[in-house]
């Protein structure tokens, strides 16, 4: 299959077994998504939706009850697969979590960030000189021989992607990994996620409920009752708020304004997500309407 | 009227020890009755501290703790009507669901309070009402819940103790856009029936420009501003410099004043449409 993709799922369905009190659910129904490595992808979606358990197709942690998943190419489904293919498979894709207190394992920063490698069985020079990079990259090589209890939010999430980036992923999932941090933490990590998939080339794959973050990425995937509901470009994806909306799911705002905007009759368009050039969107249509007395200084 | 007034409040964890940390610095404020207000501030300022002190889990190492005109540790021993008076949604608060069923859940503490059982299941029913559960759930098991409805359960189960303030900590964190409109639209339906007072914690500036009447901001164990939420994202390049943020509709109309579009004070989207339609 083609090696230009991270990651492909072919018509991936996925039930999880009920009991007696509960009927099985069937979280997936037929997914199909290429995530181009190198590549941004936000999957949007409710409490739910099925997003979750994608992202866990994805990684591997969970295997697909029908259809296909090719990891770099290779098929990771069906009878054929061996065990040492999933395993190299696994060394490509990492995951961090929601809860960043849930994922700091070791009494000391740069040892935590060590975990994955030794684990791995990394050379210990070797491992030095990743930790030492990884820390680089998430701005927090002040903080190596601190202990992780004492950090921020932002900066234990950012820790965690540090022992991530050192195991040497190509592919890194984000399960709402900014869901709990406040302002500040929250624009570290994403500008370390951005860093990782501009400068490093790391195919990002984001999960999340915040709509502005969404917008950062190439592609945005919008699941819904275990389906894709929507993809496309942010543009694309944003452009169309009512089937976001019957999704229980939102647009940014500045979307949202410009939307009322239109149904009052002002021609703008809608995939606008920078406040300065929504502004100047704005400040544009009203002038070349004559709307405003003092005009456009 | 006042329903909490802290004056001259410290806090200090493990005071004497190497581990010393300052918590809180001495801090006076009042929390207006019959509002919700919005208590923001970076990881680390003193939010969780402060909401601690006020249903007495905490004793201040030194000032007052006027909770509804009583200072609460005037009497030590009746600490325990502080906590019926201030209930606390901790967050997560799934994590604490117990009963059996998600009726027995929200029932226990009113029973606990020693309200008769007309009263218990009446008030189960309003609280589930405005937590927007739906009948069909009370009697099944709250661990069968999906999380968002196990967050309402737990949600209902402090409101059915109808609390004179009901202080909660990140009420919608990871819940969809849909659901926490559900959730504080819920809280807020719920203040205007009862008159309670709400205490929101939550690091999103959107929801706290949509729902809160006021807004205290805490940076390093201290009041760094109080106001209505107009007051507060005036102050744009203040809360950009302590750590916070402002709502993204807030950026853009400040961009639009700089271009001419002068729409004043400007913190959620269907002010900014109305405002700008009467420019059309």
């Amino acid at each position: 299959m083609d090696e230009r993709y991270e990651i492909i799922a072919e018509d991936v369905s996925f039930t999880y077994p009920g009991d007696e009190t509960n009927p099985p659910v069937n979280a997936l129904r037929g997914v199909t998504l290429r995530v181009p490595k190198g590549s941004y992808t936000a999957i949007l979606g409710r409490n739910g939706s099925g997003k979750s358990t994608l992202a866990r197709i994805l990684c591997m942690l969970e295997t697909p009850e029908k259809g296909e998943l090719y990891i770099d190419g290779k098929l990771m489904t069906g009878d054929k697969v061996t065990e040492a293919d999933i395993l190299d498979a696994r060394k490509r894709v990492g995951m961090v979590f929601q809860n960043p207190d849930n994922q700091i394992v070791a009494t000391i920063v740069e040892e935590d960030v060590a975990f994955g490698c030794e684990n791995l069985g990394v050379p210990s020079g070797e491992i030095r000189k990743r930790v030492d990079d990884a820390l680089e990259t998430v701005g927090m090589t002040k903080y190596a021989r601190h202990s992780p209890h004492k950090l921020s939010g932002g900066q234990k999430q950012r820790v965690a992607i540090a022992g991530v980036i050192a195991m040497k992923r190509e592919c890194i999932i984000f399960d709402e990994s900014t869901a709990m941090l406040d302002p500040m933490g929250r624009r570290e990590v994403l500008d370390t996620i951005d860093k990782l998939n501009k400068e490093d080339g790391v195919t990002v794959i984001l999960i999340t409920h915040y709509m502005d973050e969404a917008t950062r990425a190439d592609h945005v995937v919008v699941m819904n009752d275990g389906q894709i509901l929507k993809e496309g470009t942010p543009s694309e994806v944003f452009s169309d708020p009512e089937t976001l909306w019957s999704a229980s799911l939102d647009v940014p705002q500045t979307t949202e304004l410009l939307y009322g905007l239109k149904k009052k009759g002002l021609d703008v368009p809608l995939d606008v997500f920078d406040p300065e050039r929504c502004a100047a969107v704005i400040a544009g249509a009203i002038s070349s309407r004559g709307g405003v007395k003092n005009g456009d200084r | 009227m006042a329903i909490v007034e802290l004056r001259g409040i410290n806090f200090i964890y493990n005071k004497g020890t190497p581990y010393e940390t300052h918590a809180l610095k001495n801090v006076d404020l009042s929390v207006n009755e019959g509002q919700i207000t919005g208590l923001i501030g970076p990881t680390g300022s003193g939010k969780s501290t402060l909401v601690q002190l006020i249903n007495g889990i905490l004793k201040p190492t030194d000032g007052e703790v006027i909770l509804d005109g009583v200072n609460i540790w005037d009497q030590p021993k009746k600490i325990r009507e502080a906590r019926f008076k201030a209930g606390v949604v901790m967050q997560y608060p799934e994590y604490q669901l117990f009963a059996d069923t998600v009726r027995d859940d929200i029932a226990f503490g009113p029973k606990n309070m020693g309200l008769g059982e007309d009263e218990i299941s009446e008030r189960v029913n309003k609280a589930a009402a405005f937590a927007g559960l739906d009948p069909s759930v009370m009697s099944r098991s709250p661990f069968d819940l999906s999380g968002g409805q196990k967050r309402r359960a737990a949600l209902a189960g402090v409101i059915a103790m109808e609390p004179k303030v009901l202080i909660l900590d990140e009420p919608a964190a990871g819940l969809d856009p849909g659901g926490r409109k559900e959730v504080l639209g819920g809280l807020k339906k719920y203040q205007r029936s009862v008159g309670s007072s709400i205490i929101i914690v939550s690091h999103s500036m959107e929801d706290m420009a949509n729902y809160c009447d006021r807004i205290i901001v805490m940076t390093d164990g201290k009041i760094a501003m109080t106001g209505v939420p107009s007051e507060i994202f005036a102050r744009y390049n203040d809360l950009i410099g302590l750590g916070l943020d402002v709502p993204r509709i807030t950026r853009v109309a400040a961009s639009l004043s700089r271009r001419g579009v002068d729409l004043g004070e400007v913190y959620t989207v269907g002010y900014a449409v109305e405002k700008l339609s009467e420019l059309l």
